[in-house]
């Protein structure tokens, strides 16, 4: 009984610890302040104090679930989800008190003590220990002046600028806002609100995880659906908009904000159906399996017209802003699905994709401007020139292949970074200048003209990209079960071993980065085309990681994986602007978080599931 | 004339002296084993053979034709198919697909006939075709190494280490099946650290050390030499 109460002390006080950081750095970062912009409900909760109730109530039913699996009773994981909330609580509160006025004595005084209490406890053993008096004294007095060195010259900082801001800027008076639910100038009141809140939302964190299996679902999808319809309250409002009539509009929204009502009947009838779908998801799946083949074919059928027609209508449903956004997705989709031929099916790290994008902006620039720098007078049109762009890039992903041929995994990855930086220098540079603009870049850039209409808007370019995509997800998925596509999977599983079966592995391997740079070309000249000018800065090394990272989230050499994570993250900065001030820092979280709890991606391929159960098992049950 | 000739071949890995003029000789229907201790040069020789390596003097002749550097992977429509030491299946394709990539050089209609056929001799692997290749056990991954390097129709197949890391059980399967390959016409050079299973199947032998042939016989001469069953057999 005691071992299990020294446990789950530690479980508490770890989980609570971690969210409690989360909270800080999210603070220190100005992400919990800038959220704060964005209100989920009218006048009810702030996209920021989400983000406050979340880390408590997330840790919470960590910690109840780390509890409960250890054979515990109710009381003991209500207790554990109430701990960690007020521990969730407690840095943030520190921080406050730090930077009061009133409260100010006590962060000076703590970085004047906190040389010897640290000293002491790294001398502390030693003593114990019965080393030599001298040398005990002297580590104590080393560490002391150590630290005391950095603590000093904070303490003389805060004395001079008077406050916390000179070294954290984000730690302002936003942040004390949001923090204390706008309880700045009452701060004990704030502090008792941050705390109390902060509890509530752990101890309901670890009731969570004691009520049933279906309310539970229920609960999570209805506030899951209201929380995300409320954070996308403006991409929410423009898909409506399109399909609802002003007044209708202005009830559920005020501006990009949901309202009250709205909100409250969303997340009743979202509940309703989360409940439904737990309750009778199972007999409608099993109801669906257990069909005649041929019905289930209808079915599938029936399901795929759907799918195509709200793929065909898009730009109709949706509007303009939106379309831009969904065409910016499309030359991602187009990117990642090129990139995955050399990464996903040879196994060639390739981070210098950047080049080929950069090739066929270029080459649809300088051929159709009617600028300056167009001297062809626009006698090419965009049809004629995107072949053009496709070939150049396949040319230009030829020419840097071939240096690289024999070079492998880190090394390779290490000389297509180098290409796409040359690239980038290339574009820039005075040599190219009377070409390509320089920094200046090339403007002027026509829309395509499409049966004597200029598709100029979004909505209409859509389509191009839309056809684009669908060419290429035709070509990849028959590449995926080709000779070809074999003789790639072989050389990414072993080179010697593909040659031994008579596979020219060089000529593969030049072959994989020619096609897979075709579609970068592709896309870059619809880049061009869409902006209008084409600038050196577009084309930076964030764009091959950019398209790396997506497939890597979306599930490597998974088309339909590579879809669903171009939406996720090229789609989500540009849809909540307040996310994209920490796009590369969501990046970097997501990514880890994706490394540890799901490495195979959101919709991994067939091959990838097999593995990774594989290794599952093997670790579950360790074979004979 | 011999089906391969391998006549004084020098190989080198960077400065290192690795083969110093190994020479012999496999005719048509032969099984040959090869063997010697670690670092003898026996599998540098099959890689030179096989095209991996390139000799820097001597000449491997196959078949008529100066093959000595010839690229590996224009061999294999020659004929020549290798199973690689540590059998090297493509752990992320599954057996059937492996069995595809040995016929990968074919473009004639009898792939269809041929997998049929090796799932005759190999009867496991029919029952896990669709199975990833690196979830088989050792002795199955053996078994397809083997048939995959058949699926290219080869002449003279060069086994690598058969053995290695094999259970004692499973040893005599993949022997018993080499014979059976033999049989069916295909000339076989056999690379082995096991020197007493490799004798027992095999027409005549070769005893590489330190990268020259020591002693060359027939098999059954080659059990009963005084110095081979003290050094490779542990017979005293």
């Amino acid at each position: 009984m005691n071992m299990l109460r020294s446990q789950n002390l530690r479980i508490v006080v770890t989980v609570g610890l971690l969210s409690g950081a989360f909270i800080l750095y999210t603070g220190a970062v100005g992400m919990i302040a800038a959220f704060h912009e964005r209100e989920v409900v009218k006048d009810v909760i702030s996209l920021g104090q989400v983000l406050l109730m979340l880390a408590p109530f997330a840790s919470g039913f960590i910690a109840a679930n780390r509890i409960g699996d250890g054979g515990a009773e109710q009381a003991a994981i209500l207790a554990g989800g109430f701990a960690v909330g007020f521990i969730t609580a407690i840095p943030t509160i520190v921080l406050l008190l730090f930077n009061s006025a009133e409260y100010r004595f006590l962060l000076e005084l703590t970085l004047r003590v906190l040389p010897f209490v640290a000293a002491t406890y790294f001398a502390w053993p030693m003593y114990r220990d019965g080393k030599d008096m001298r040398f005990v004294i002297g580590s104590w007095l080393a560490i002391a002046v150590l630290i005391g060195i950095v603590t000093f010259s904070f303490a003389l900082i805060f004395e001079i600028k008077g406050d916390l801001r000179s070294v954290l800027v984000n730690i302002n008076r936003d942040w004390v806002d949001v923090v204390t639910f706008d309880n700045r100038r009452e701060l004990m009141t704030g502090i008792l609100t941050l705390t109390i809140i902060s509890v509530a939302a752990g101890l309901a964190g670890s009731v969570f995880r004691i009520i049933p299996t279906i309310p539970r679902r229920a609960l999570l999808y209805g506030f899951g659906v209201t929380l995300l319809v409320g954070a996308f309250g403006e991409t929410v409002r423009l898909i409506l908009q399109e399909n609802l009539d002003r007044d209708t509009m202005r009830e559920l929204f005020q501006r990009d904000t949901l309202r009250q009502q709205p909100a409250l009947m969303l997340l009743i009838i979202s509940t309703v159906v989360g409940f439904l779908w737990a309750k009778f998801g199972q007999q409608v799946r099993t109801g669906f399996t257990s069909m005649e083949p041929s019905q289930r074919r209808v079915m599938n059928g029936v399901g795929m017209l759907i799918f195509a027609g709200i793929l065909l209508m898009l730009p109709w449903l949706i509007g303009r802003t939106l379309s831009d956004v969904a065409v910016t997705i499309g030359i991602f989709v187009l990117m990642g699905l090129g990139l995955n031929i050399a990464i996903g099916l040879a196994g060639l790290l390739d981070l210098g994709y950047v080049t080929n994008y950069a090739v066929g902006a270029y080459i649809l620039a300088v051929l159709t401007s009617i600028g300056p720098l167009g001297r062809l007078d626009g006698v090419f049109t965009f049809w004629m020139v995107i072949p053009v762009a496709l070939l150049a890039a396949m040319f230009a992903g030829f020419i840097f292949a071939v240096p690289v041929l024999r070079m492998r995994g880190d090394y390779l990855a290490i000389a297509t970074l180098g290409f796409g930086e040359i690239i980038g220098k290339l574009a820039i540079s005075d040599w190219l200048k009377p070409l390509i603009g320089g920094a200046q870049g090339v403007q002027a850039i026509p829309k395509p003209i499409f049966l004597g209409a200029e598709l100029k808007n979004p909505e209409q370019l859509y389509y191009i990209v839309l056809v684009a995509s669908l060419v290429t997800l035709f070509v990849s998925i028959r590449l995926n079960n080709s000779r070809t596509g074999r003789q790639w999977m072989a050389i990414r599983e072993d080179e010697d071993v593909a040659t031994a079966m008579g596979i020219d592995t060089a000529r593969a391997k030049l072959l994989a980065f020619t096609l897979s740079a075709a579609t970068g070309g592709v896309a870059g000249a619809i880049f061009a085309a869409k902006v209008g000018t084409v600038f050196p800065n577009s084309f930076t090394v964030f764009i091959s990681i950019n398209v790396l990272s997506l497939i890597i989230v979306g599930g490597i050499a998974s088309n339909p994986g590579i879809v669903v994570g171009a939406v996720v993250l090229i789609g989500m900065p540009e849809l909540l602007r307040e996310f994209s001030d920490f796009r590369f820092l969501m990046y970097g979280a997501l990514l880890v978080m994706m490394m540890i709890n799901r490495p195979q991606g959101f919709i991994p391929s067939k091959l990838v599931t097999h593995e990774v159960r594989a290794a599952v098992k093997a670790k579950v049950a360790p074979a004979d | 004339m011999g089906l391969l000739e391998v006549s004084d071949i020098h190989t080198y890995y960077g400065n290192i002296h690795a083969l110093k003029g190994v020479s012999f000789e496999v005719d048509s229907g032969e099984i040959i084993a090869l063997i010697g201790s670690n670092g003898a040069g026996k599998t540098t020789t099959l890689r030179t053979i096989s095209g991996l390596m390139e000799p820097r003097e001597g000449q491997v002749i196959y078949d008529g034709e100066d093959i000595s550097s010839a690229r590996a992977d224009t061999l294999v429509s020659k004929g020549i198919s290798m199973v690689p030491e540590g059998r090297g299946v493509f752990a992320k394709l599954t057996v059937e697909e492996n069995l595809d990539m040995g016929a990968y050089t074919r473009r004639d209609s009898g792939i269809k006939d041929d997998l049929k056929g090796m799932y005759g001799l190999f009867p496991r692997l029919q029952e896990r075709r669709r199975q990833l290749a690196g979830t088989l056990s050792g002795g199955e991954q053996q078994m397809l190494a083997i048939a995959r390097a058949l699926m290219s129709q080869p002449r003279l197949l060069l086994l690598d280490e058969p053995s290695m890391g094999l259970a004692p059980v499973l040893v005599d399967g993949v022997f018993d099946t080499i014979q059976r390959i033999a049989g069916e016409g295909v000339t076989i050079l056999l690379v082995e650290q096991n020197a007493h299973m490799a004798l027992q199947i095999a027409d005549r032998g070769y005893v590489l050390q330190s990268g020259e042939v020591a002693i060359s016989d027939t098999a059954e001469n080659l059990q009963q030499n005084e110095t081979v069953q003290k050094t490779y057999l542990g017979i005293d």
